[in-house]
C-alpha cells in the first residue's frame, strides 16, 4: 500500500500580470511531501519557490494567477478550494512562516495576542483561556520569561525572538503541514541553528510535514530529507538530499552544489553559475529554461522538457543529465 | 503615556511663543501706524493719541512687548471698537457656535472619509475606488464658500427642505438653557426635541459644505495608507494564519492604516478653521469666525488679531491632542518617549 | 528627455484626465493673456435697464445687480485670479526654495532658524494666517500675494531641505566642491537646479491652493476692492442673491473658480506622475 503524502503538487502553472506583460512565474510544477517529511526547496531568487509556497496556501498577490495544476492536501485541492474554505485550514491544517520576522508581526499588537488571535480563529482555545494557551506556546518556543514576553510588542523583541513567536504563531494549532520561508535569512548564524532545530524538533513531535525554502543547499541538505532543485519556474532535480549531495544529475543541481561552500570544498574550488534567469515575459521561452545558461546543449533540448526517473525517488527534468 | 504628554506639551512650547511673537509683530512692526488701526477708520486725530497712550504705543517695543504678555497673562485682547465689549468674552461667548459647527464637520468629514478610503483600498479597482478618487480631487477643488452658497440655492430656495441660512436657530425658536453652549447637546439634556430638530436642521447644510471640503485628504490618506498595509508582511501573515477577512482588515489593517491618517487630522484641522471662517460668513452663523470678519469691514482691529491668536492656541492644543491619540495607537511611540 | 517624454505620454494615456486639465489650463492661460480683448461687453459697464437678467444668447451667464455683463467679468477676472496665485507661488518657491535649500545644505544654526521660521507658521490654520497679515498689511492685493507666499513657505522649505540634505554629500556636489566652487556657488549652481524638478512638482501643487486661498480672501472682503472683477468677490456679490433664486450671480464665478482649482489640481498630480512616480497614489 502506497502511503498517501501530505502535499502533492501537480502541474502547477502561475502566471502574473503586469504592466509589461505576463509573467509564467511557474511552469507545470509538481513534487511531493509525504507525511512527517522534511523537503527543501531550492533555488537562487525569482526561481519560484516562494510563488509556490504562495499559490498552495492561496495567498498570491492580485496580480497572480494559477492558471493549471492541482495542489492536493487531506483528499481535496487547496487550489480549488473557495476562499473561505481556504482561509479555515490555513492557520489550522497548514501555517507559513516568513523572513524577516519583524516586519512579519503587526507591530502595534501584543505579540500574546497575535498568538491568540490565530487560537481563538480555529477553535484552539476560548477568548478567556486564549492568553494562558499562547503563553503555554511562547514556553514551547523557549522563549525565557514567557508571562513578561507575551505582553511585548515586536519592536521590543529581538529577530531571533520575533522568529520563534512567528514559529508558535505557525504551529499553534498544530498543522499537518508547515511552510517555511526563508525562515533563518537576516538572522546571525548562531540564531539560525537554533531555529532550524526548534522547526525540526516540533515537527518531529507531531508528526508534521515541512517545506523548507530556501537558496542555501547546505542549510537544506542539513535539515532536510529530500531537496527539490528549481529554476526559473521550473523543477529541475528532486532527489533525497544524500543522492543529490553524491550524484547529482542535473547541470544545473551541479552548478548549485559547486556553488555552495561546505566542509570540504575550499574557497578556490567555488564556481559561480554563468549567465542570469531567462526573461520570463518572453512569448519564445526555450522548453528548458536552462538551455541559455547549459555547457550540455543539444539539439534534444529544445523537445518538451522530460521527466526520467534515475533513482529511487530521484527525478531529473533534463535530456541530457550528468 | 504621561511621559508622551509632558514631552509633547514641551514641544508645544515654542509654538505658543512663536504664536505669540507672531501675533505682536502683526500689529506693532508694520508700516503704518497701529494707533491708528486700533482706532478705527473715522478717529480724530486726538483719538489716536489717546489710544496710542493707551496702549502704550509710545513705548520702546521691548517695552511694549512686555505690556503685551502681561495682557495676555491677564486674559487681556483689548476692547472691540464696535461694541466696546471685551475682545475675551465676545470670543469665549462665540466659541460655541463654532466649535459645534466645526466637530459635527468633522465628525461628518471623518465618519465618510475613512469607510470610503478602506472600501476603496479593500475593493481598488472597482466603482467605490473610483468614486473614492473623484471625491478626493473634486473635493479639495471646491471652494467651501462656493459649495455652501449652492446647497442653500437648492436646498433652502429650490427645494425648501431647509431653513433660511441665517444663524444657528430659526428666530420663532428659543435657544436651549446654556449647558455646555452646543445647541445640540443642550437641548437634548433639556429635553427640548423642537429647538433640537431646528438647531440640527441649521447646522446641516454649514457642516456639510465643510466636511466635503476637508473629507478629500482624509479619504486620500485612509486608500494610501490601508494600501499599503494591505500588502504589507504582517497581513500576509494574518491571512497565512487563516484570520477571518474581518480581523485581517479591521484588527491587523485598519489600526496600522490609521497612524498617517491620525497625522492628516492636522492638516484637516487647518483647513477646518480657515473654512469656518467662510462657512460662518456664508451662513450667518453667529461663531468666532464671523465676528472675526465683521471686525475686520469696520477696522476694528483688537478683535482680529484676538481671533488669530484664539485660534493659532487652539490649533495647537488641537494638535497635541492628535499626537496624545497617535500614541495612544502606536505603542512604538508610547513607549519609546 | 527621451525617456521623460515617453514616460509623459505614457502618464497621458494612462491617465486621460490629466489630458482634459490640461486643455483646461490652455483655455484659462487664454482667458488670462486675452480676457479683456475677447470679451464682449465692457467688465465695468453697468446697465440699469439689465439688472439681474438670467443667462440669455445675450448674456450667457447673465447679468448681476448693476446690470453688468458677468461672461465678461469672468473672462476678465481670470488674469487677475490667475496672476494673484501665480506670483505667490512664484514668491513662495523664492523664499522657501533657498532658505530650504541653504538649511538642508548647511544644517546647523541656518536650519534651527529656517525650521523655527516654518513651524511658527505652521502653528497657526493657514488661512486665519493669511487674514491677520492681510488686516495687518493694509487691504491691498500684493498683501493678498504676500500672505498667500507666506503660508506656503513652510511646504516648499521642507520639501527643499530634504531634498538638498540628500545631496549635500552626493558626488557631484562633492565634485563642485573640490574644483574650487565657494559655498553659494555649488548651493545656487548645483544643488538648486538638482531640486528644481520636485520644486516644480510642487509648485503645481500649490497652484490650486493658492488660487482657493486668494479667493476666499476677496470673498470676506478682504484684497480685492470693487468693482474690479475677481472670482471670489463676484461670488460674495451673489452672495446676496441666492436666497432670493438669483443663482446665476454666484453660480457661474463659483463654477469657474472650482474649475480653475480642480485643473491645476489635476495638472499637478499629473506632473508630479511624470516627475516623480514614487509619489504616485
Amino acid at each position: 500500500m502506497v502511503a498517501i503524502p501530505a502535499l502533492a503538487v501537480e502541474d502547477l502553472s502561475v502566471e502574473f500580470r503586469t504592466r509589461s506583460g505576463v509573467v509564467k512565474v511557474l511552469d507545470h510544477v509538481g513534487f511531493t511531501v509525504e507525511k512527517g517529511e522534511t523537503v527543501a526547496l531550492v533555488g537562487e531568487s525569482g526561481s519560484g519557490k516562494s510563488v509556490t509556497a504562495f499559490a498552495v496556501m492561496g495567498i498570491l498577490d492580485a496580480a497572480g494567477k494559477v492558471t493549471s495544476g492541482r495542489a492536493m492536501f487531506g483528499g481535496s485541492d487547496l487550489l480549488a478550494q473557495s476562499e473561505r474554505d481556504l482561509a479555515e485550514l490555513r492557520g489550522r491544517e497548514l501555517s507559513m512562516i516568513f523572513q524577516n520576522p519583524r516586519t512579519a508581526l503587526n507591530p502595534i499588537r501584543r505579540v500574546g495576542q497575535q498568538i491568540a488571535d490565530v487560537l481563538v480563529r480555529h477553535g484552539g482555545a476560548t477568548r478567556p483561556d486564549a492568553p494562558r494557551e499562547a503563553i503555554k506556546m511562547l514556553k514551547k518556543v523557549r522563549i525565557p520569561d514567557p508571562e513578561r514576553r507575551a505582553e511585548a510588542y515586536p519592536f521590543e523583541l529581538s529577530g531571533g525572538m520575533c522568529q520563534r513567536i512567528m514559529i508558535a504563531i505557525a504551529l499553534a494549532c498544530r498543522p499537518a503541514l508547515l511552510i517555511a520561508d526563508e525562515p533563518t535569512t537576516g538572522l546571525d548564524v548562531t540564531t539560525q541553528a537554533v531555529i532550524m532545530d526548534l522547526i525540526g524538533e516540533l515537527g518531529r513531535d507531531s508528526g508534521m510535514a515541512t517545506i523548507f525554502i530556501t537558496h542555501d543547499l547546505g542549510l537544506a541538505a542539513e535539515y532536510c530529507d529530500r531537496i527539490v532543485v528549481m529554476h526559473a519556474g521550473h523543477i529541475v532535480e528532486s532527489a533525497p538530499s544524500r543522492a543529490l549531495f553524491a550524484n547529482a544529475r542535473h547541470p544545473y543541481s551541479a552548478k548549485l552544489l559547486a556553488a555552495t561552500p561546505g566542509e570540504t570544498a575550499s574557497l578556490a574550488s567555488l564556481v559561480s553559475i554563468p549567465g542570469g534567469l531567462p526573461d520570463l515575459r518572453r512569448a519564445d521561452l526555450p522548453a528548458c529554461r536552462y538551455s541559455g545558461r547549459c555547457e550540455r546543449l543539444t539539439d534534444a533540448c529544445a523537445q518538451p522538457l522530460p521527466h526520467k526517473t534515475v533513482g529511487e525517488r530521484h527525478d531529473v527534468a533534463c535530456w541530457n543529465p550528468l | 503615556m504621561l511621559k508622551l504628554l509632558l514631552s509633547r506639551l514641551a514641544t508645544a512650547i515654542p509654538s505658543i511663543a512663536g504664536v505669540i511673537v507672531v501675533t505682536f509683530m502683526l500689529t506693532r512692526l508694520l508700516p503704518g501706524d497701529p494707533a491708528a488701526y486700533f482706532a478705527g477708520l473715522a478717529a480724530s486725530p486726538q483719538a489716536i493719541a489717546e489710544v496710542r497712550t493707551k496702549l502704550g504705543l509710545d513705548k520702546s517695543l521691548p517695552e511694549q512687548f512686555v505690556g503685551y504678555i502681561v495682557d495676555l497673562a491677564h486674559g487681556n485682547l483689548g476692547n472691540s471698537l464696535s461694541t466696546g465689549q471685551p475682545v475675551v468674552a465676545e470670543i469665549v461667548n462665540r466659541l460655541p457656535a463654532s466649535a459645534e459647527l466645526t466637530l459635527v464637520a468633522l465628525f461628518l468629514a471623518v465618519g465618510i472619509a475613512i469607510p470610503l478610503g478602506v472600501l476603496a483600498a479593500v475593493k481598488q479597482g472597482t466603482w467605490i475606488d473610483h468614486l473614492c478618487r473623484i471625491v478626493t480631487t473634486a473635493g479639495v477643488s471646491l471652494p467651501v464658500f462656493f459649495t455652501g452658497l449652492l446647497m442653500a440655492y437648492v436646498f433652502y430656495y429650490l427645494l425648501q427642505i431647509a431653513p433660511a441660512p441665517t444663524g444657528r436657530l430659526d428666530a420663532f425658536l428659543s435657544a436651549p438653557t446654556d449647558i455646555t453652549g452646543f445647541y445640540l447637546i443642550d437641548s437634548i439634556l433639556t429635553g427640548n426635541l423642537e429647538t433640537f430638530r431646528g438647531a440640527l436642521s441649521q447646522l446641516a447644510l454649514p457642516a456639510i459644505s465643510m466636511a466635503i471640503f476637508s473629507l478629500a485628504p482624509l479619504a486620500r490618506m485612509t486608500r494610501g495608507s490601508m494600501l499599503s498595509v494591505l500588502n504589507s508582511d504582517f497581513v500576509r501573515t494574518a491571512r497565512a494564519s487563516g484570520l477571518a477577512p474581518r480581523t485581517v482588515v479591521f484588527t491587523y489593517a485598519f489600526r496600522n492604516a490609521v497612524l498617517p491618517v491620525i497625522t492628516t487630522l492636522g492638516m484637516v484641522f487647518s483647513f477646518l478653521l480657515g473654512a469656518n471662517v467662510l462657512v460662518e460668513t456664508v451662513f450667518a452663523w453667529p461663531g468666532i469666525g464671523l465676528y472675526a470678519v465683521n471686525a475686520l469691514l469696520t477696522s476694528d482691529y483688537a478683535p482680529v488679531q484676538g481671533f488669530v491668536l484664539a485660534m493659532a492656541v487652539l490649533y495647537i492644543a488641537l494638535n497635541l491632542l492628535i499626537d496624545l491619540l497617535y500614541g495612544l495607537v502606536d505603542p512604538r511611540v508610547r513607549l519609546d518617549s | 528627455m527621451m525617456p521623460l517624454l515617453r514616460h509623459a505620454r505614457y502618464v497621458l494615456s494612462e491617465n486621460p484626465v490629466t489630458g482634459l486639465a490640461f486643455g483646461l489650463f490652455t483655455l484659462f492661460l487664454i482667458a488670462a493673456i486675452f480676457g479683456p480683448l475677447i470679451a464682449p461687453y465692457n467688465p465695468l459697464q453697468s446697465d440699469a435697464v439689465n439688472t439681474l437678467k438670467p443667462p440669455t444668447w445675450a448674456h450667457p451667464f447673465g447679468t448681476d445687480q448693476l446690470g453688468r455683463d458677468i461672461f465678461s467679468r469672468v473672462l476678465v477676472a481670470a488674469r487677475l485670479d490667475l496672476s494673484i496665485a501665480f506670483a505667490s507661488v512664484i514668491l513662495a518657491f523664492l523664499l522657501g526654495a533657498l532658505s530650504g535649500v541653504a538649511a538642508g545644505y548647511f544644517g546647523g544654526w541656518t536650519d534651527r532658524i529656517v525650521g523655527r521660521l516654518a513651524d511658527t507658521i505652521m502653528a497657526f490654520p493657514l488661512f486665519v494666517l493669511a487674514m491677520g497679515i492681510v488686516a495687518a498689511l493694509g487691504n491691498k492685493v500684493i498683501n493678498i500675494v504676500i500672505a498667500t507666499a507666506i503660508i506656503n513657505f513652510p511646504l516648499y522649505v521642507r520639501v527643499a531641505r530634504a531634498e538638498a540634505n540628500v545631496r549635500r554629500d552626493a558626488g557631484f556636489v562633492e565634485a563642485a566642491r573640490l574644483s574650487g566652487n565657494g559655498e553659494a556657488r555649488v548651493l545656487l549652481g548645483h544643488v538648486l537646479p538638482n531640486i528644481m524638478p520636485i520644486m516644480m512638482v510642487q509648485m503645481s501643487l500649490t497652484m490650486g491652493y493658492a488660487i482657493l486661498n486668494a479667493a476666499g480672501l476677496s470673498f470676506i472682503g478682504l484684497g480685492v476692492r470693487p468693482p474690479d472683477a475677481e472670482w471670489g468677490i463676484m461670488v460674495a456679490d451673489g452672495a446676496n442673491f441666492i436666497q432670493s433664486g438669483e443663482w446665476w450671480v454666484a453660480f457661474f464665478p463659483g463654477v469657474t473658480l472650482m474649475l480653475a482649482v480642480f485643473c491645476f489640481n489635476l495638472l499637478g498630480d499629473g506632473l508630479r506622475d511624470i516627475i516623480d512616480p514614487r509619489q504616485r497614489t
